[in-house]
């Protein structure tokens, strides 16, 4: 149905060009035309002075329209330019039988690295690198490469939760500024969240969010709704919005549209973002956004090929490494926010704060000593791995897995709906 | 005042035949104009000469082993729908729900790769498979049949409904299946056993291919030169002749959409046991409707539904291609394919009608 309509708009996209050519072209037109040659143009210059014989092949879900796989074009734009190495770009490759095709046809193509975005792909690059032992397959976001047992496949992830943590305390801060102000009370204190799925990516996301702002704001409460994909523009606007009626005073989101910033850019509620600034969109609700800067890793990977070393099972950015990154502070930021934020990333990278300390949150009223997580992937769930250790939630622990693994509900959010 | 009346300068007229190799000239016209038009926007945007862009669209489709196994694999799937859903329009029965009976049938396959996997052997799984597939896309199809033959309602509404409905069921089983949990996606099924996974014959490709190659001969015998293709094709000329007959109109409905379905069905299957092993809700792309134009356009002639079906394949893989090795985004290969698509079905105007331009009589302007 989506390919007919998509043939469908094409079509008339077609007669509308066709239209606009007869009638001899116009400015907007030439414009548009002349952006693209150079644009090709550059291309072309990158891929004729390569500094290393290294060539690196991108799959990627959507196209730089989705803020998901525009952070990760950018990322590789910006790796594959500073190491002057070859790459390819595919993009719109869906999580099936095309990315193993996809990935085959780079690996034909003669690149030494294959790379997937989604987490759908996984399995797919699974396929391929059995089926090609000489190239390197790195997939982000995935769970299996630390139990598949393929010495060229890898997975990679940051801690994320660092940041989504930072950026729970510029949300603290903005409901203390509220509370200081008499917009709201202590027990209206309530944070929204707009979620994809109850995965563990997401649930490790919102829950490091909610003790980010909880650590400045202790009268902090959350409610969380899920949307069942994680694109959906409508679906999104929608859940922002009762979540507004609902009470939250602000919101945050894991999912990849501008459902939510706009949404609440239209009812002035301050909202933290993912994956990139909306302050452009969103001028006057705009607080902060975290992402993960993937140019480290893609340098990393480049640079382990170049020089025949071996790359990571599981690789972690950190902080440290540059990978999670907070965007410029937004209007709506409270006074003192960016004081706060540098504080505590210097107890995060001097490891006297953890985001998942079990001193700060409970489950079912009772605090953590023990948890055994499913931290190798299986169609049964099984919980596999003691992840407590040294009083806190190992989340991301390079030794387990890159990708989240914390699916525990605390005491302090409410989930409205968890069909997905 | 006397009032002239002027013969427009052109007008329309229906043609009453037209040898198969004008209509062929036709087509083949159209589809140089479109690539023309393709290749101008595109040098328009990319600065390319056509040349390249031509020599791109081949290499998209061709330009390696393994394009071309995978062209000819997509060729395939997309003849085996299109041939399901000719029998049901022969008899003008428009079944737009190929969609959801493609979707089903691979529903079924899945569930049995997934639920049985560690209770029988694999050659019994793979047979439950075959049967169950085929069966839930034959149900799906007999569904708006029957309704039709017993209370005459709209099978375009109907068919098409039931697209919504398979595809709701395996968003639901989605989550039901999920791995890992939380994820919203299956993956592959038996990764590691391949239970559940139809052999390769040859390569990984080739056993689509067969199937549609057997799948077309069999429709061609059926419609050509059985009893069941003659009913079908009375019906579809006229009920009430089929009845004066002694056709049962109803039971040819019935009977020729529980064909449909199982082939579309059979089309899933060999969409989740062998070539994507996992099921999602996008996995038949869209090929229920593409399916529709392909029987169109090749006047429900299942050897001609082959050159059809490449046709349209080879355009979108080549689009594809030029999208990607022109760093253009994938909407841009969506444009020369509904520029391509508007040529080809545009053209089918000009096979039907011809254009009379005014003979001038020399004297009127005088």
């Amino acid at each position: 149905m989506k390919k007919f309509k998509k043939i469908l708009s094409a079509v008339l996209a077609a007669t509308m060009v066709m239209a606009s050519l007869s009638a001899c072209g116009n400015a907007n037109e030439t414009e548009t035309a002349s952006e693209a040659t150079s644009t090709g143009a550059e291309a072309t210059e990158a891929t004729q002075a390569p500094a290393s014989d290294v060539k690196i092949g991108f799959i990627f879900l959507h196209d730089e329209n989705s803020t998901y796989d525009l952070n990760f074009i950018n990322g590789a734009t910006q790796a594959c330019e500073a190491a002057g190495v070859e790459y390819m770009f595919k993009t719109n490759i869906p999580e099936g039988q095309e990315c193993y095709e996809a990935a085959c046809e780079l690996a034909d193509a003669g690149c030494d690295i294959v790379f997937a975005d989604s987490f759908g792909h996984e399995d797919y690059m699974i396929e391929a690198a059995k089926e090609y032992p000489e190239v390197q397959f790195c997939h982000a976001t995935g769970t299996k490469a630390h139990t598949e047992g393929l010495s060229n496949y890898h997975n990679a992830f940051a801690t994320i939760y660092e940041g989504r943590y930072l950026a729970g305390i510029a949300a603290g801060m903005k409901l203390n500024e509220m509370i200081a102000n008499g917009d709201i009370t202590e027990d209206q204190a309530k944070i929204g969240y707009v979620g994809a799925y109850t995965y563990a990516e997401v649930i490790s996301g919102y829950t490091s969010f909610f003790l980010g702002a909880r650590s400045v704001c202790p009268s902090a409460t959350m409610e969380v709704t899920f949307t069942g994909s994680w694109y959906d523009e409508t679906a999104e606007k929608e859940g922002a919005n009762k979540l507004i009626e609902d009470g939250c005073v602000l919101l945050s989101q894991h999912a990849d549209s501008m459902g939510a910033p706009t949404a609440c850019e239209k009812a002035g509620v301050p909202d933290v973002s993912y994956n990139g600034s909306t302050a452009a969109a969103c001028p006057n609700t705009f607080i902060v956004s975290s992402r993960i800067d993937w140019a480290p890793y893609f340098a990393y990977i480049i640079d382990a090929v170049a020089n025949k070393t071996e790359i990571a099972t599981d690789w972690v950015g950190t902080l440290e490494t540059g990978s999670v990154v907070l965007t410029d502070l937004g209007n709506a930021a409270a006074e003192g926010t960016a004081e706060a934020l540098a504080e505590a990333e210097k107890a995060m990278n001097a490891g006297t704060l953890h985001v998942f300390d079990t001193t700060t949150f409970t489950v079912n009223g009772e605090a953590l000593t023990s948890y055994v997580a499913d931290v190798d992937t299986d169609p049964e769930y099984t919980a596999d791995t003691e992840v407590i250790t040294d009083g806190y939630f190992a989340e991301s622990g390079s030794e387990f897995r890159s990708a989240p693994y914390f699916d525990l509900q605390i005491d302090g959010i409410s989930l409205l709906d968890t069909a997905y | 005042m006397a009032q002239i009346v002027k013969e427009p300068r052109f007008h329309i007229v229906k043609r009453a035949d037209i040898s198969s190799k004008k209509a062929w000239t036709i087509r083949i016209i159209a589809i140089l104009a479109a690539l023309a038009l393709c290749a101008l926007i595109t040098m328009v945007c990319t600065g390319d000469n056509p040349i390249s862009i031509f020599t791109t669209i081949f290499k998209g489709a061709f330009g390696t082993q393994r394009k071309s196994w995978i062209t000819l694999q997509y060729v395939a799937i997309l003849l085996i729908i299109s041939l399901a859903l000719t029998p049901a329009f022969k008899m003008q029965f428009w079944n737009v729900g190929g969609e959801g009976q493609v979707l089903i049938g691979g529903l079924a396959a899945a569930a049995c790769m997934i639920t049985l996997s560690d209770k029988l052997p694999n050659a019994v799984v793979i047979i439950l498979m075959i049967v169950s597939s085929i069966l839930a896309g034959a149900i799906w199809g007999v569904i708006p049949a029957f309704f039709k033959a017993m209370w005459n309602t709209n099978e375009t509404l109907s068919t098409l409904m039931m697209n919504y409905i398979a595809t709701q069921l395996v968003a639901y089983f989605t989550i039901v299946w999920e791995v890992p949990k939380g994820s919203g996606k299956i993956g592959i099924i038996n990764q590691n056993s391949n239970i559940g996974w139809l052999p390769n014959v040859g390569n990984k490709y080739l056993l689509s291919i067969i199937v549609a190659v057997l799948v077309t001969i069999g429709m061609y015998i059926y419609l050509k030169f059985t009893k069941h293709g003659y009913e079908i094709e009375v019906v579809g000329e006229s009920q009430n002749t089929a009845r004066y007959v002694g056709i049962s109109v109803g039971k040819v409905v019935i009977r020729t959409m529980f064909l449909s379905g199982a082939i579309c069905g059979l089309a899933g299957l060999l969409l989740v046991g062998g070539i994507n092993h996992t099921i999602t809700t996008t996995i038949s792309d869209g090929q229920g409707f593409t399916g529709v134009m392909v029987s169109w356009l090749a006047k429900f002639n299942p050897v001609a539904m082959i050159f059809t079906s490449l046709l349209i394949i080879f355009m979108d893989r080549g689009a594809s291609e030029i999208s990607t090795v022109f760093e253009l985004n994938q909407s841009f290969a969506d444009i020369l394919t509904g520029i391509i698509l508007f040529f080809i079905i545009g053209c089918e105007f000009f096979i039907r009608y011809k254009i009379l331009v005014r003979k001038d009589l020399g004297k009127e302007n005088a």
